[in-house]
């Protein structure tokens, strides 16, 4: 079992209702945020293409965050892959976050490194995260990916998508349909 | 043409990554340069002759200033911690693939075998303290009467000061998102730069020894400071052109070695070439190639060259100059290594 997410790009229109889901959900302080909105811009006036994204952590499945942390803390949960962080384990040295190519950890003002959780919480309870269920535009799908029956399987399947930063190597969990 | 704009604010994280201030060159500096005193101390202690006065800065002040040094480094990288009551957790487990696990606990065996070479030669370099703490000459007498245990004494100091050197490196090479740092030879880039500024530190001491009409006024001072409280016997400056010898071969392989690192992220992918444009010709150019290069490497070098040829005196400046140059290295490489990233050539 793997689990990721597929997020529709076309149907993303960056109204931030995941970003608050999640400050709520998982109490995250203010200031701090664990998803947030990425817009990209590519090519030449007047072919331009404008592309909006709901991001967070990847959830890699080689991930190097969890490769250098010398206690631990960070580590992959034996249900679907989730990358976590235990804050009692945390010495906030911060190499995972140097570790991240997405940038998605930071430091919690408690001093142990956070980040998504897929809302793991949640999940092994039978709910969605917290960000895919309150989407408007229900432009996020999370998922079992090693389920080819699953519902992403089959939107990857049926869709040209893309992960961020393949060429770095870590196996995102998290697709993306442009 | 790509754009992106990122709507996110974490601290640290934007809007640009910098989570590692002062603390991390400060320990990467004394930690190299500790690993530098231990690899000098390790050879000097196997390949002396017995009673060999010239031991004594290198086997004995070397590894006492790197017991002082190395605490302030770790104290550095203590108040780097975020999280520093639970720093103990870095010693209930061992993580294989985490260099800063295994850098951990190579510290623990660095201060036994850092002080077991200070111990073999300390009654005879500082005999008021032995004195005063008989135990000191006890000891010494028990290792220098069995030879293993000086070979094992020189060989652990050597080989845990190459790999506290090189682990320094790897430190930061193992961290793949940022492209500046993913290279292999920032391991052996770091040993030598501690090679070179352990050196340095040891000639700067043997200047500071040296008679009163040879030595730099301005280091009276340092002298009446150091040796005052000791009461040191003095030191033979002889060792100081071989000191100076070792700190220029030392300095030659670390500018090659800057060499490699330049070409290996040339000769690599466009993110490690837009890297690598850090140091060539971006915003962290210059003071690289003042301070590290010239200052830090080529100048040293020059001065040491005409000291070993007799046409100046021994000073303090080569010293100072090498271990600024040390310094700086680690500055620039943590700050422009954060400043470095795949996303900026990212493709969509």
């Amino acid at each position: 079992m793997r689990y990721g997410m597929v997020i529709d790009t076309r149907r993303c229109v960056g109204c931030m209702d995941c970003v608050v889901a999640c400050k709520t959900e998982n109490n995250v302080p203010e200031g701090y945020c664990r998803d947030w909105i990425t817009e990209t811009t590519t090519g030449e006036f007047p072919t331009l293409r404008h592309e909006i994204r709901t991001e967070r952590c990847n959830h890699c499945a080689h991930p190097p965050c969890v490769h250098c942390c010398p206690t631990g803390a960070s580590h992959v949960h034996e249900r679907g892959g989730v990358v976590l962080v235990t804050p009692e384990e945390c010495i906030g040295c911060k190499a995972c976050l140097a570790a991240c190519p997405y940038d998605a950890r930071f430091v919690h003002p408690d001093g142990y490194a956070s980040k998504c959780t897929f809302c793991i919480h949640r999940v092994e309870q039978g709910l969605e995260p917290a960000c895919v269920s309150v989407c408007p535009t229900r432009c996020m799908h999370f998922g079992d990916l090693d389920d080819p029956q699953s519902e992403v399987s089959r939107l990857l399947a049926a869709n040209r998508a893309h992960s961020l930063l393949p060429e770095a190597g870590t196996q995102p969990s998290i697709y993306y349909i442009n | 043409m790509t754009e992106t704009v990122i709507h996110r604010s974490n601290p640290g994280i934007d809007p640009h990554f910098h989570v590692w201030g002062w603390e991390v060159p400060i320990y990467l500096f004394l930690g190299g340069l500790v690993a530098g005193l231990m690899v000098i101390a390790g050879a000097r202690l196997l390949l002396m002759r017995p009673n060999q006065r010239q031991a004594m800065v290198c086997c004995t002040i070397g590894p006492l200033a790197g017991l002082a040094l190395l605490s302030l480094g770790m104290l550095a990288l203590f108040l780097d911690l975020e999280h520093k009551l639970y720093v103990w957790r870095l010693y209930l487990t061992f993580e294989i693939t985490s260099p800063m696990s295994w850098g951990s606990w190579i510290l623990l065996a660095v201060y036994p075998a850092l002080l077991a070479n200070a111990l073999v030669h300390l009654p005879e370099t500082l005999p008021s303290v032995a004195r005063r703490i008989p135990i000191l000459t006890t000891i010494s007498d028990f290792m220098l009467a069995r030879p293993r245990i000086i070979i094992l004494t020189g060989l652990a100091n050597v080989l845990l000061g190459i790999g506290l050197g090189i682990y320094t490196g790897i430190l930061l090479g193992a961290l793949g998102a940022r492209p500046l740092w993913n290279s292999a030879v920032l391991g052996p880039l770091f040993l030598f730069s501690g090679l070179s500024s352990a050196a340095a530190f040891l000639h700067g001491i043997l200047v500071v020894s040296m008679p009163d009409d040879e030595r730099p006024a301005f280091a009276d001072f340092l002298i009446s400071t150091v040796t005052g409280w000791t009461k040191a016997r003095p030191l033979d400056t002889r060792l100081a052109p071989a000191l100076a010898q070792a700190d220029n071969s030392f300095l030659t392989i670390e500018f090659a070695l800057i060499g490699l690192f330049f070409i290996g992220h040339l000769t690599s992918t466009a993110v490690h070439q837009q890297a690598i444009g850090l140091l060539l010709n971006g915003p962290y150019a210059a003071v690289f190639w003042v301070f590290v290069v010239g200052l830090g490497i080529l100048l040293p070098l020059i001065l040491q060259h005409f000291e070993l040829l007799h046409r100046i005196r021994h000073t303090l400046a080569p010293a100072l100059l090498v271990l600024g140059g040390g310094l700086a290295l680690r500055f620039i490489i943590v700050a422009a290594g954060q400043a470095s990233h795949w996303s900026s050539l990212a493709s969509h």
